[in-house]
């Protein structure tokens, strides 16, 4: 035997104690949780303007970008709480605030960028976002209605191709994994905007098909083997899938990776959301979707829905 | 031997072509593909505000400052009828946005409806009408403006405000600017390569609204001081000098022209020749024709340009305004005119901005990206799965690419920064289809049976988990499509990842299965290489 194709070096047959972990699997998640549901009330999300309304100015100075002097310029103008961090390049800086008094933030910027042009020579702004508190109310509501909207519509899809069962596992493990990612980019103070629903729910999807991967084959293999104990084919079906999982979780973070180092300062809050949500999704596919599924147990006589396909073995 | 049907075949084939021809003009300078013949594909791919530069304004029509307009109308209309009418009143004011009148001879409050009901004109086909008018005790009238009128009023007000300000827009030059219409009191401008959006604030804030009104002479400056004028007189400003009194009620308005253009006066100094249309020439005729000798004021944004004395009826419609312009100013202003007043002021409510630098680097670095993730995987799936196996996924990966920027190109679909992330992304899916089928052909393999065997069941037990997967990503790139708002970035996102889905289905599907299929039958291998 060769070493190439590598493929041919992963174990054919493993025969991992999958389930023997998931009591320990299953404190690590409910600590996780609590943390990042203790992060989110504590911490709170780090808002962009796209949620919270105000205004964001990404500038670029000719020199090394004159932090506090811009910062003491916008104090005068009554803006009080802007926040102004490097961004990426040294001469480039983000400004960002929340509100000047009274003033809708759309209008309010242009005095402000008017004043900073004055102030300092050869500032550019290279690009800026200003949304109002009206917007940014419905932009929340909407990006919260669609991770919701998306859950159920999941959970009804998984029902309807599998059993209730596999559906509340797979919603459950859908909210452990938003619920850590959320955490995280509470934790880390990382950027929450309209990308990072983008990224929720990609992550929603990339978790999903885990899911589905693995209830396939759980399903097949309760067909296959109906007086093996579930917890058996549990572990027999996710040694099964195993190389698939690594392979595919290894590409989809290759393939990430490219983005997540040179993508620029604008995108990175939303790649790495989508990469700590594939490999959490990954986790809860093994340890938070199949260990609900187990605990609840399910109907092994439905058959129902007799496999279309020849049996493995004649 | 295995069989793969011939339509299957030549679909792929038909799919890579399309993919292929309409990818490459993407890829190549503008130069060479201005110079490539015509019968190729010279579409390109649509790129978000963020990618090329550009920006996005949300305006917001100020349906407060429209129905404060519409109820002050109101009041001067329900002077003017009573007093044609020669109905005594009092108290006329506006409370709460209802109108009430107090009629000073109590036989006469049936009279003062019935005239008052020709201000109670029909909206629409409904019935509804546009003012309702109630008789109350103490001899008062209501008059206020109905809920119905006023959301027709709105969304009247909101296309005519489209219109006016995609006027203004091209008057700047802006390239291709969209301006769309967002639910019902919203309007949208995309202006791709303007990265100066407060040059579009500017044009659209502007509100040139020009009346002709007549001075009223009776009223001595010491009257204006005490603030004693009479209630249908208004006292404005003036570019000449002391403030003026004049009519509240406008002779002729800024919609009836129906031109403005720069021109000179006899002296040569820059002025505004003007034309009215058929509604405005009349009025402006027969007003000029009883009030020859008075004065009446050019009033613009509320205030008197200038306010010269009537030598004769002026019947053509046509004039000219003079003042204190310079050519470049009396030109704008012209284009002010000519393009109107907004009907109802808009103000902006969300504004994005993109530099054409930073976007430029974004495609940059996206692209580079996009070929590092594609260079990764590539090697991952050749080094994981040999050169035939892994060799087939990368045809795969690179026809599906093709594929989506294809469909992407041909669809009108807008690529965005998050949409690259969605297509890199795209790539990780399409592979996972590869691997679901190479996993099962190894297990088929694996408990006996043979290559050809293992082939077949292997695509056919691959082909549930592969449609259930896509199934549920396909859910949520919809899902987003629908709820996203904050216009481009994230829509595009959605796009690039549905119409990645579908093509990663049919690449795993039917590419790969093509190429697995005539590589075995070219080689009639005893044993996989996988």
């Amino acid at each position: 035997m060769s070493f190439w194709p590598l493929i041919r070096l992963l174990p054919k047959e493993t025969h991992f104690k999958f389930v023997s972990f998931a009591p320990f699997a299953a404190i690590a998640s409910a600590i996780a949780v609590i943390a990042s549901c203790v992060s989110l009330a504590v911490l709170g999300l780090n808002l962009g303007v796209d949620f919270q309304g105000g205004t964001s100015l990404e500038i670029l100075t000719p020199g090394p970008a004159p932090v506090a002097a811009i910062r003491a310029d916008l104090a005068k103008m009554g803006v009080s709480d802007a926040q102004i961090q490097p961004f990426g390049d040294p001469r480039a800086a983000m400004i960002k605030y929340e509100r000047v008094q009274g003033v809708e933030p759309a209008e309010a910027v242009t005095q402000v960028k008017a004043k900073l042009a004055a102030d300092f020579k050869g500032i550019q702004f290279t690009s800026e976002e200003a949304v109002g508190a009206t917007i940014s109310g419905e932009l929340l509501t909407g990006g919260l209605e669609a991770l919701g909207v998306a859950i159920a519509l999941m959970l009804a899809y998984i029902w309807f191709r599998f059993q209730l069962q596999f559906g509340m596992g797979a919603v459950i493990a859908l909210a452990h994994d938003i619920i850590l990612t959320m955490g995280m980019l509470s934790f880390f103070h990382i950027e929450f905007s309209l990308p990072s629903i983008a990224a929720l729910l990609t992550v929603i999807g990339y978790s999903m098909n885990e899911k589905v991967i693995s209830f396939d084959r759980l399903r097949e293999n309760l067909r296959k083997y109906k007086k093996m104990p579930l917890r058996d084919i549990i572990n027999l079906s996710e040694n099964e899938r195993l190389s698939r999982t690594m392979i595919t979780g290894a590409t989809a973070l290759l393939a990430l990776s490219g983005m997540l180092f040179l993508g620029g300062p604008t995108i990175r809050p939303t790649i790495i959301a989508m990469v700590f949500g594939i490999v959490v999704g990954t986790y809860s596919s093994i340890y938070v979707a199949l260990p609900v599924i187990l605990l609840w147990g399910v109907n092994r006589h439905d058959d129902a829905e007799p496999t279309n396909l020849a049996p493995a073995r004649p | 031997m295995l069989i793969f049907e011939r339509w299957k075949v030549i679909l792929c084939a038909l799919a890579v072509l399309f993919g292929v021809a309409f990818t490459v003009p993407n890829l190549l300078p503008a130069s060479v593909l201005a110079s490539a013949p015509s019968w190729l594909p010279h579409q390109t791919l649509n790129l978000g505000l963020d990618l090329q530069g550009g920006s996005y304004l949300l305006e917001e029509v100020d349906t407060a400052a429209l129905k404060a307009g519409k109820l002050n109308e109101l009041v001067e209309d329900t002077r003017t009828t009573l007093r044609d009418a020669q109905i005594g009143f009092s108290g006329l004011a506006l409370v709460n946005g209802v109108v009430n009148v107090h009629i000073d001879n109590p036989g006469q409050t049936q009279s003062a409806v019935t005239a008052l009901q020709k201000l109670a004109i029909p909206v629409g086909t409904t019935g509804v009408r546009e003012v309702q008018i109630v008789s109350g005790a103490d001899q008062m009238v209501h008059l206020s403006i109905t809920d119905q009128a006023m959301a027709m009023d709105t969304a009247d007000a909101v296309s005519q405000d489209i219109e006016i300000v995609r006027k203004r827009i091209d008057s700047l030059g802006t390239r291709e600017p969209a301006i769309t219409r967002q639910g019902l009191d919203r309007i949208v401008i995309e202006a791709p390569g303007e990265s100066d959006p407060e040059k579009l604030k500017a044009v659209i804030g502007e509100t040139a609204k020009l009346t002709f009104q007549m001075v009223d002479d009776t009223v001595t400056p010491q009257m204006m001081a005490s603030e004693e004028v009479p209630p249908d007189d208004e006292v404005l400003p003036s570019e000449e000098g002391a403030p003026m009194a004049v009519n509240r009620r406008a002779v002729v308005s800024g919609e009836m022209l129906t031109d403005a253009r720069q021109s000179f006066d006899q002296n040569g100094r820059p002025s505004i020749s003007f034309r009215f249309n058929g509604v405005g020439a009349k009025r402006f005729g027969d007003t000029t024709l009883q009030n020859v000798g008075k004065r009446f004021a050019i009033v613009i944004d509320d205030k008197i340009l200038s306010a010269p004395v009537i030598q004769e009826a002026i019947l053509g419609g046509s004039g000219q305004i003079t003042g204190n312009f310079t050519a470049e100013s009396a030109s704008n202003l012209a284009l002010e005119l000519r393009s109107g007043a907004l009907p109802a002021p808009l103000k902006a409510i969300e504004q994005r901005t993109v530099g054409a630098e930073l976007g430029a680097d974004s495609v940059r670095s996206g692209a580079i990206a996009g070929i590092i993730a594609v260079v990764l995987i590539g090697a991952f799936m050749v080094l994981a799965y040999g050169v035939v196996f892994g060799g087939i996924a990368v045809v795969g990966l690179i026809a599906n690419m093709c594929m989506v920027i294809a469909a992407m190109t041909t669809g009108g679909a807008t690529l965005t920064l998050p949409g690259i992330a969605g297509l890199i992304l795209t790539i990780a899916m399409a592979v996972d289809a590869n691997v679901l089928i190479y996993e099962r052909i190894r297990d088929e393999e694996r408990s006996g049976r043979k290559p050809v065997m293992a082939i077949d069941h292997g695509f056919a037990r691959a082909t549930e988990s592969i449609l259930d997967a896509n199934i549920t990503t396909l859910i949520s790139a919809i899902i987003l499509f629908i709820f996203a708002g904050g216009g481009g970035p994230v829509k595009g996102f959605a796009w690039t990842l549905s119409i990645g889905v579908c093509t990663s289905v049919f690449s795993a599907l039917f590419i790969t299965r093509a190429l697995v299929v005539w590589w075995f039958n070219a080689t009639r291998a005893k044993r996989l290489p996988i």
